[in-house]
């Protein structure tokens, strides 16, 4: 049954099964674990990078495509909620339209960029993703009747999904029943649900055919397969993927704006956790979401601690000091990729098969 | 040649700035095994990469079954038919055999019948069916390759030094495995330098030099004239 669930794609190691199962728990009850608004919004964005950053794993890790344009797609589903909101006023009706819309624009977007760009080497198609990303995010911007520039825009979510619409008068485990909680729960899964969709993808024969291509695409050719065509299918259904998981980001935030959606720095984050967690793998996509949005929230933190308990000593309050935050992400980056070349999920599985 | 599958007709091709091709001129018979011969850096391997599209002849024409396949992409030649077995062992070591099997199936799904004859010629395959392909040792590998090219029904099978660099024992089961695709009437052109394997499986023979073929017969004709093999090719065949 979880077999056919996870499309025969099993773990394959019990330290990963086991972190796997934790993250699942963690997050399918972390309103009644950890309540706190800052704790639900971050397990919320956990849940919502996961999805975004296991589309870009189909891309990157199972067709060897670099592309810098993942967070236009992204910012194109945020968007699209956004402006079907704003336009069609509150409603379950304008979220389902945005979405669909979102993930038709990416879809668009994605296969003229593939048809046009995927037939030149890597580098080109990664310089050239960047390019066209860039001029969405100024296009996004500069257009601030339609977009609101750079303020973005804010816009209203169903009743039914704030923390205004009471379900239960009494609270359950300490945790009040309310809109606010339902949007998590949407948030969760629509994430699980894209995630298995994507483990449907690369373990169906045209996720095998993407894979052969990554290896040796003159082979894949050979063999019979079009490689250019395979390359946009993979590119297209990553960014419908990432639209979704941008439009579940707006319905979250109740907000789109380029810092939020579009910016570079997200997308440098997305490439961050799909090496942190490993390449190729889907699963790679949790631990490293999980592990990078949990050190973005609450690295300062612990610095706070560590540099108090280190207060009375020279140097060290200084280098654990909460502002240089950056700074330890970026070691523990560097030595997770030194420790971890196959990523977290490629080192517990010993070997890809 | 009139009942040829496949011809080439005065065919250049360049690798980056090197003209490799001047002007090849082959047939190939359908239903036999044709072997392409020669020294080291003849255009052997180079004339099989540029039937497949894998490089571009830049002049000639390449004809497959009487359609013009010079300028077609390397996926539409494979679709009709061609299977293409590379001489590095052009297998995918991230996906497993059966992984590997299953995508060189590409008209029809793999048909349980031919895999009991894929394991019947080549048993270690059924062995280690859901091991990843890079796992496995050379010959298996090259076991795979040929597999692989078996995973359906070709027309032409072009085939590149199949048992480079493999122990005796597995020579012989590539040459046996050969032997019946040839019995069942498949048109094969193969690169090979162990002579003695180019011996027992070709029916036909073509010698290439600097690019050019300088000698095509019977292959009996050659395997029975010292002098000839001698002034064609030298003495540098591999001969086991």
């Amino acid at each position: 049954m979880l077999k056919h669930i996870l499309s025969g794609d099993m773990p394959r190691s019990k330290i990963l099964s086991l972190v796997l199962v934790v993250i699942f728990l963690g997050l399918a009850f972390a309103p009644f674990l950890f309540p706190g608004t800052r704790s639900l919004d971050t397990a919320a964005r956990i849940c919502i990078f996961i999805a975004l950053v296991a589309s870009y794993d189909l891309l990157l890790g199972y067709t060897g495509i670099v592309s810098f344009a993942h967070t236009m797609f992204f910012g194109v589903g945020a968007y699209g909620v956004a402006l079907a909101s704003v336009h069609m006023g509150r409603g379950f009706d304008a979220l389902i339209a945005g979405t669909l819309a979102g993930a038709l624009v990416a879809a668009i977007l994605a296969a003229i960029i593939g048809l046009f760009s995927l037939r030149v080497r890597a580098i080109f198609f990664a310089m050239i993703t960047l390019a066209v990303a860039t001029a969405v995010a100024v296009l996004f911007s500069q257009m601030s009747g339609i977009t609101g520039g750079e303020d973005g825009l804010n816009f209203k979510i169903p009743r039914a999904q704030t923390s205004a619409q009471k379900y239960l008068a009494d609270p359950v485990l300490g945790v009040k029943i309310n809109g606010k909680l339902l949007n998590y729960y949407l948030m969760f899964f629509g994430s699980l649900a894209l995630i298995l969709v994507f483990l449907r993808v690369v373990n169906s024969p045209f996720g095998r055919v993407l894979q052969a291509i990554r290896e040796n695409e003159f082979r894949a050719e050979a063999v019979g397969y079009k490689i250019v065509f395979f390359r946009t299918g993979a590119s297209i259904i990553s960014a419908v993927g990432a639209a979704v998981a941008g439009s579940l980001y707006a319905i979250w935030l109740r907000y789109v704006g380029p810092d939020t959606t579009l910016s570079f720095e997200i997308m440098i984050d997305i490439l961050l956790m799909v090496v942190i967690g490993g390449m190729g793998t889907i699963y790679g996509a949790v631990i490293g979401a999980t592990i990078f949005v949990i050190a973005q929230n609450y690295l300062q933190n612990l610095m706070v601690v560590a540099a108090d308990a280190t207060s009375s000593l020279p140097l060290l309050p200084l280098i654990f000091n909460p502002d240089r935050w950056l700074l330890w992400l970026g070691i523990l980056f560097v030595l997770s990729v030194y420790f971890f070349p196959k990523g977290v999920v490629g080192r517990l599985r010993g070997e890809r098969k | 040649m009139s009942n040829s599958l496949l011809s080439l007709k005065d065919v250049h091709a360049n690798i980056h700035q090197y003209n490799i091709l001047h002007g090849v001129n082959l047939e190939v018979p359908k239903g036999e095994v044709t072997m392409l011969l020669g020294r080291n850096g003849a255009g052997k391997t180079t004339t099989l990469r540029t039937i497949m599209g894998l490089w571009q002849a830049h002049a000639g024409t390449i004809e497959l079954a009487g359609m013009d396949v010079t300028r077609q992409p390397t996926a539409q030649i494979a679709k009709q038919g061609v299977g293409y077995v590379p001489e590095d062992m052009g297998i995918f070591s991230d996906l497993t055999v059966e992984e590997n099997m299953r995508l060189a199936a590409v008209s029809a799904p793999l048909s349980q019948e031919r895999m009991d004859r894929i394991f019947l010629a080549f048993p270690p395959l059924k062995t280690f069916w859901h091991s990843a392909a890079g796992n496995l040792s050379g010959g298996q590998k090259q076991m795979l390759s040929i597999a692989r090219a078996m995973a359906e029904e070709r027309q032409l099978y072009l085939i590149d030094e199949p048992t480079k660099g493999l122990a005796p024992a597995i020579i012989n089961t590539m040459a046996a495995a050969l032997s019946e695709l040839k019995a069942k009437g498949a048109t094969i052109l193969m690169v090979e330098q162990n002579f003695e394997v180019a011996k027992y499986l070709g029916d036909h023979c073509a010698v290439m030099e600097d690019g050019k073929i300088i000698w095509t017969g019977p292959m009996n004709e050659l395997a029975q004239d010292n002098e000839l093999q001698e002034r064609l090719m030298g003495l540098n065949m591999e001969a086991s």
